[in-house]
């Protein structure tokens, strides 16, 4: 077990640790033929497995896409929203989506997504994990996935949670038959103070504390060393790593006071813009997966001002965290997926607002060896009511396509099947990749 | 005049406040709960049959048993089970002043007086029945379901009967809220208002009969882990199997009036594997087929199937399950997976037989169990303990708490009074919202609450930094405030403090080392002592596990 005092030089190791990697690093000069040569050829090799870590902008309610990323402007079912040009040639978005418009050349879209489940925590849980529940057990989320299968060098050196939930709904991303230790992390509104790292006590006092603990846990333990059952378990527990976390500078990621005002207005003076800010430092601590939620979308009643809304406080930040990526040169390595469990009826109800629509939605990608500036499939501008809505979609891709394609780039063998407790063997996904938004 | 009716109403205001809060808590006798003599003795008989089957296995497999812990540990087991809290100071002070061969008995009688033990029981049982997600939430009300079942195990509704009104209820959720186990599977789209068979299949396997028959839902079983058919010709199950079970839920609709039969019979159909089109399939009992009555209503014939007299597996996974919700697991594992064949540990059968004959009384179940040798053995012994001593009992079980246990646990340590439906309303609805950002963010272990899924860092931090610990310990209403204060004698204090967090009394080298620490301060010091020897006791392994 980690020395209680241990945890206040923390600072101190963690430094060491970083200036010896710096050293370990400049000496190695010698041996940087035969490694140019590999990097080289790795570099001329297939381009997937470029991307390292997933930012999910989570839009739960269900975006319109017709107000967002399919817009029909001139058509009835756009029920008069316009749209507007964006720098790709031939790709308009939804007027509101002023900012984006400009990013657009790193940006794709699906926008033939469809899903079997209009129900919103059916259709959240099938967003999430690719799967539709099942009463036998709970599929992993793709964060989870994607930290249960990534787990090299550079993941024991991140102290913080590998995934991440900036203001959590009800339902954030779950490790499920993976277990818990894989769930997403919760925190709120990066103004607040991070739920349960700081501890509660002066520093003096917290020693005294782990100390007793300490004491406490040696006499449980006393005379249960010879249990073969839970032996390691109840030694190892998760002490050691909550007190590393608790001091780790890492966790100044979180802290978005740290960075410039003007930088800070870019993503927008709103809880979802400061996620989206904090997002990005996350990522670069090296955290894998961070999901921000913003909620409010599901517009069944005056659909046009709500949806408005919401966007005003979506286009800033999306835009930003974009820029922000391909500046700090994490754009490639970065996958960022936007989008939310299904879309919103084609058609306007008695109340001025939209209903839910899974045939047929957007779903945005961008990064981690997206090629960008693409539309895969289009909806029908003219819909018939009374017909099948899946018959007039174009290049139809359900919802686990997505998933596909995101652990496709990650390098993520997908197909291959994974024990679950309850014996059943599972895979991680059953989509196929969209290979259109991955090929040069 | 009005000014002095208004004094008057104004101090006989605050007199009241002040006579509530501060009331002395006296623990009453337990009432009704309290078996007779007769009963009890009859109970004892069956537990003597039960350590004896036990004593059987280990000296057949040549294990070691582990020996006897004190009576107040078994309290606390049986509370964490059965109340999801541990024993108050007050409740120890009274268990303690009872002769010791009553002490578990009273204490059984006590905790099925409490309404908390019906609370926690029915969410227990609840789990299992309709979930944990929230649902549709037009036509599902999870908390209505949850009371009333709390209501039926209050009164010791045989289980049979309260199985078959689940089955066959009709009415609103709001009314009759039974029917939350039907409206529960109900998808919210325009396209159905039918509790779907499917899914109610499933769950009337795993729930009542203790079978997991899930992956029948689209394939034979190709990998022989399901038996079905007659117990002289068992057989694997088929995909025909789970959807003759779900054929039985066919003539279910939800309507304006609620849940109800439909008028005109539906006949159920389904696309088997490999078939190119859908037929009808008629309802067909899994197994036991001599035990279907072919009553007209499906629903009714399918309850009344169910809850045969004997339909052995019925009782079984009743038994099994309460075994598991005492013990940290079940006598078969998984819980719900107990194989139709056999084989079956005597113990399960003698439970069974004696539920059975006795109307499925679910309260003498819990007392069977709880005056078991079993009940009261070590979780720590001399020896190598290993899979085979848990499988046959040799050892209590050492299990993680379920968050709801930890969350009750904390708030019952560190408070004061008893926190049950005496205690006063502030208390409890403060108990309960931070019990619920707790259990929120400890993580829920879901349906299958039995499986053990590891501890993350993140509860960890919940308990070391997070709000209900740092709240409870701080707040100055609460108990570790007080204990400094209110006693001068520095070994009771540490007593009390071992006493309320780990419902025992601290050893020698405990009692010493909590003492020095709490010797020759001032009054602000002694208090922040006491505060963070509760805190480390709350944080350490004795406290979070159950043995």
């Amino acid at each position: 077990m980690v020395n209680p005092t241990d945890f206040i030089q923390k600072q101190q190791t963690h430094f060491h640790r970083r200036s010896l990697l710096k050293m370990a690093g400049l000496s190695g000069l010698s041996w940087l033929t035969p490694l140019a040569t590999r990097l080289a050829r790795s570099a001329e090799a297939d381009q997937r497995g470029k991307a390292k870590s997933l930012i999910v902008l989570w839009l739960e309610g269900a975006p319109s896409q017709l107000e967002t990323f399919d817009p029909h402007e001139g058509t009835t079912i756009a029920g008069g929203s316009k749209a507007r040009k964006t720098n790709v040639n031939g790709i308009s978005l939804g007027d509101g989506m002023q900012q984006v418009a400009e990013q657009m050349e790193h940006i794709s879209l699906i926008r033939s997504v469809t899903s079997k489940e209009g129900d919103h925590e059916r259709a959240i849980y099938n967003a999430k994990t690719g799967f539709r529940p099942d009463p036998t057990l709970i599929h992993p989320s793709i964060g989870s996935v994607i930290c249960h299968q990534m787990n090299q060098e550079q993941d024991r050196l991140v102290d913080i949670p590998r995934h991440i939930s900036i203001l959590p709904s009800k339902t954030p991303g779950r490790g499920g038959y993976l277990g818990d230790q894989f769930d997403a992390f919760k925190v709120f509104d990066p103004v607040q103070p991070i739920p349960d790292v700081a501890a509660r006590v002066e520093t003096k006092r917290q020693l005294s504390r782990l100390e007793k603990l300490k004491f406490a846990d040696q006499q449980f333990l006393k005379n249960r060393g010879n249990n073969s059952i839970i032996g390691e378990s109840l030694k190892s527990s998760n002490l050691d790593a909550a007190i590393r976390l608790m001091s780790s500078d890492q966790l100044n990621a979180f802290d978005v006071s740290q960075v410039s005002e003007s930088e800070r207005a870019q993503f927008g003076d709103t809880p979802f813009g400061r996620s989206c800010l904090a997002a990005l430092r996350l990522i670069e601590t090296g955290v894998r997966c961070v999901e921000v939620t913003l909620t409010g979308w599901d517009s069944h009643v005056n659909n046009h001002e709500t949806q408005a809304g919401r966007i005003n406080i979506l286009d800033p930040a999306y835009a930003s965290l974009i820029k922000e990526l391909k500046k700090r040169d994490l754009l490639d390595s970065t996958m960022v997926v936007c989008g939310g469990e299904f879309g919103r009826t084609p058609w306007i109800n008695p109340l001025g607002g939209r209903d839910h629509w899974p045939h047929g939605f957007s779903i945005a990608l961008a990064g981690g060896g997206i090629q960008g500036g693409r539309v895969i499939g289009e909806t029908d501008p003219n819909p018939k009511r009374e017909s099948a809505p899946k018959a007039s979609l174009k290049q139809p891709h359900p919802i686990e396509d997505v998933h596909a394609t995101v652990f496709s780039a990650m390098g993520i063998e997908f197909e291959t099947e994974l024990d679950t407790p309850i014996g059943r063997p599972m895979k991680i996904c059953e989509g196929k990749p969209v290979q259109a938004l991955l090929d040069v | 005049m009005k000014d002095l009716f208004f004094l008057s109403l104004a101090f006989g205001g605050i007199a009241a406040l002040a006579f509530s809060l501060t009331r002395v808590e006296k623990i009453a006798a337990p009432k009704f709960a309290k078996a007779n003599d007769l009963v009890l003795a009859d109970v004892d008989l069956v537990a003597e049959a039960i350590d004896s089957a036990f004593a059987e296995d280990w000296s057949a497999q040549n294990l070691s048993h582990a020996d006897q812990v004190n009576n107040l540990l078994v309290a606390r087991r049986i509370s964490l089970g059965i109340a999801g809290t541990i024993p108050s100071l007050a409740e120890i002070r009274e268990f303690e002043s009872q002769p010791e061969s009553e002490q578990i008995d009273w204490w059984v009688a006590r905790l099925l007086e409490d309404r908390r033990t019906s609370n926690y029981l029915a969410e227990r049982l609840t789990r299992a029945l309709v979930g944990v997600e929230e649902g549709p939430f037009l036509i599902f009300r999870r908390r209505r379901f949850v009371s009333w079942l709390s209501d039926k195990l209050f009164l010791n509704k045989p289980y049979d009967e309260l199985v078959a009104e689940i089955l066959t209820e009709e009415g609103l959720w709001t009314d009759a809220p039974a029917v939350n186990f039907y409206t529960r599977t109900i998808a919210q789209n325009e396209e159905s208002n039918k509790p779907d068979p499917v899914l109610l299949a499933g769950r009337t396997s795993r729930a009542f009969l203790g079978m997991r028959i899930d992956c029948l839902q689209c394939h034979d079983d190709f990998l022989d882990t399901v038996e079905l058919g007659n117990a002289e010709d068992l057989r694997s199950g088929t995909q025909q199997d789970f959807h003759s079970l779900a054929a039985f839920f066919s003539d279910v609709e939800s309507s304006l009036l609620g849940i109800r039969d439909v008028k005109e019979h539906q006949p159920y159909e389904y696309q088997l594997l490999d078939e190119d089109k859908a037929s009808v399939v008629v309802p067909m009992v899994p197994f036991h087929a001599e035990l279907d009555g072919k009553e007209s209503n499906q629903r009714t014939r399918l309850a009344n199937w169910v809850t045969h007299q004997e339909n052995r597996p019925f009782a079984r996974a009743a038994v099994n399950r309460m075994w598991a919700i005492m013990f940290g697991r079940g006598l078969i594992n998984p819980v719900d997976e107990i194989p139709l064949g056999g084989p079956f540990p005597k113990v399960l059968e003698i439970l069974t037989d004696d539920f059975v004959s006795h109307g499925y009384d679910l309260h003498r179940l819990i007392r069977v169990i709880g005056s078991t040798q079993a009940l009261r053995l070590n979780s720590a012994a001399d020896f190598t303990v290993t899979p085979s001593h848990e499988n046959l009992v040799a050892v209590f079980p050492t299990i993680r708490l379920r968050p709801e246990q930890v969350a009750g646990a904390i708030a019952q340590s560190t408070s004061l009074t008893t926190i049950n439906s005496g205690a006063h309303i502030t208390t409890r609805l403060m108990k309960f919202g931070q019990q619920n950002e707790f259990v929120s963010r400890f993580g829920d272990p879901g349906e299958d609450e039995f499986s053990d899924r590891g501890e993350t860092v993140t509860q960890r931090l919940l308990m070391l930094n997070g709000e209900m610990v740092g709240e409870r310990l701080e707040n100055i209403l609460n108990a570790p405030s007080h204990l400094a204060s209110l006693s001068p004698d520095l070994d009771t204090v540490v007593d009390v403090i071992y006493l309320t967090t780990l419902t025992r009394h601290p050893n020698e080298e405990e009692r010493r080392q909590a003492v020095s620490g709490l010797s020759g301060q001032d009054r602000e010091r002694r208090g922040e002592e006491v505060i963070d020897l509760y805190w480390s006791l709350l944080n350490c392994a004795e406290f979070r596990w159950n043995h």
